[in-house]
């Protein structure tokens, strides 16, 4: 697999949301509005590149049983030292993001990464696998938010675009979409275009549903 | 590889893995330390300077700083006595330490706690805001629950220590976009002007749906907001909770007559 493609794979043709189906709890919490999408997607990227390489340089030296643990590490670690850099130069919107920062540990995206990629491949290769992968999650992000902020709070990141009926305007904003769920519809939706685009990705159905069976038979 | 299995390995591993780590850690809070210090302290004073009218938008961090330091006077109150007192220094005053220390802090019964905060402290910082010798503005911390969240603000009185000057929120995790719209200005601007106590009575409150212009006593109420009604009645909850017998009240009442 060429570079470009490590880089770009995950971004549509296999991308860790919507067909890994991986990282979707922080794509619920964090995308009522796009600056702290934003924040975020960079972050995860950060964890995802640099976690991967750490990973990946000292994979000839892990002991295979206590591999998870160490990952972990690597992984925990790296969320602390992007959580102090956000408080000490993007303080408001480490404010906002607040808890979910820490959580990027639990993304299951980022072990993903480390367990399934830089355990068997090189750091340079696994360094960039993160940063596609993150990019993939981004993107995916960045679309739940786009809807979720316009017609949420009728705003793109924080710019008024449709003025609400709070401020004198026309719109009335639905609340539904800066609830958590609206995100679920809005991947499920992502999904669905992705895979009426890339048709390999749709699955195989596990049963078929038989043609009129009888009432008769079911008893 | 097989080697690495060994028990002698993976210990070896585990804690050098574990000494990296930490010194990673480790050099990054403390290198950042200042900085973040920083920011909190300059979020504390601009939300003070907000809730005064004091901040103009698009001031620099040095200007906020500047208009700070010349402007406002911070001073601890004795809740209990409703005095002044000086046996904290305001520069090194944590008050949410102060609120969990059983010694400086008074617990509330359920009758009491209508903020919801279960411990009050016996000691706030309160912040002065003075013109030409006189008192021009007082600037009160309060703080209540919402419906998920403490809520943490700052409400600023007029020098007859009885009309809303501002009032805004530094702390909350409410939802965004409905109980979240605390802190939308437009709402925020709904606040001035307004009065606290009515014959001695707090008599504020946040009503439900927008307050209708004609109705007696407007002069108390504040539009609630859409969507948000266990928000809406955390802050009259918090309001009047500050603002009550446990609150400021008898420090407001000392000030006023010049006792405090």
């Amino acid at each position: 697999m060429s570079m470009k493609e490590t880089l770009t794979g995950p971004v549509f043709n296999n991308n860790p949301i919507a067909l890994q189906i991986l990282g979707i709890c922080s794509a619920l919490a964090v995308t009522s509005s796009l600056n702290v999408t934003l924040v975020m997607c960079v972050s995860v990227i950060a964890v995802t590149a640099f976690s991967n390489l750490a990973v990946s340089s000292i994979r000839h030296h892990i002991p295979s049983s206590i591999r998870i643990i160490v990952q972990m590490v690597i992984i925990a670690s790296l969320v602390i030292v992007v959580d102090q850099v956000l408080k000490a130069y993007f303080f408001t919107i480490s404010k906002q993001l607040s808890v979910f920062v820490g959580l990027i540990i639990t993304n299951c995206i980022v072990m993903g990464r480390a367990e399934g990629f830089a355990m068997k491949n090189g750091p340079v290769a696994s360094f960039i696998d993160g940063i596609g992968n993150g990019l993939g999650y981004s993107v995916v992000l960045l679309f739940v938010a786009f809807f979720r902020e316009l017609f949420g709070s009728g705003s793109l990141f924080g710019i008024q675009i449709l003025e609400t009926v709070n401020n004198g305007g026309w719109y009335v904003p639905n609340g539904m979409m800066l609830l958590p769920p609206s995100a679920f519809f809005l991947i499920g939706f992502f999904i669905w275009g992705l895979r009426a685009w890339k048709k390999d990705q749709v699955e195989e159905p596990e049963f078929k549903i038989c043609s009129n069976t009888r009432a008769q038979e079911a008893v | 590889m097989a080697s690495n299995d060994t028990i002698k390995k993976t210990l070896v591993v585990a804690v050098a893995l574990c000494i990296v780590c930490s010194l990673v850690v480790s050099s990054a809070a403390v290198l950042l330390k200042p900085a973040q210090v920083k920011n909190k302290a300059l979020d504390r004073k601009s939300n003070i300077l907000a809730a005064a009218g004091m901040l103009e938008p698009g001031q620099s961090s040095a200007e906020i700083e500047e208009v700070y330091a010349s402007k406002i006077t911070p001073r601890i109150v004795d809740l209990q006595q409703g005095t002044y007192t000086d046996k904290f220094d305001p520069k090194n005053f944590e008050q949410r330490k102060i609120a969990k220390d059983p010694n400086t802090s008074v617990e509330l019964s359920d009758a009491e706690d209508q903020a919801n905060i279960s411990r009050r402290e016996n000691y706030s910082i309160v912040y002065l805001v003075e013109k030409d010798g006189e008192l021009d503005k007082i600037i009160l911390p309060v703080h209540g629950y919402g419906l998920w969240s403490t809520l943490y603000g700052f409400l600023a009185l007029e020098s007859d220590l009885n009309t809303v000057a501002g009032f805004g929120f530094y702390e909350h995790g409410e939802t965004p976009g409905l109980g979240g719209e605390v802190d939308n200005p437009k709402w925020k601007g709904l606040w001035p002007g307004k009065e606290i106590y009515e014959d001695g009575e707090v008599a504020i409150k946040v009503v439900k749906g927008a307050v209708d212009p004609g109705a007696n006593n407007v002069e108390h109420k504040v539009d609630g907001l859409s969507g948000a009604t266990l928000t809406s009645n955390g802050v009259t909850n918090l309001v009047q909770f500050w603002m009550g017998e446990m609150g400021y009240k008898q420090f407001l009442a000392n000030l006023k007559s010049g006792e405090a």
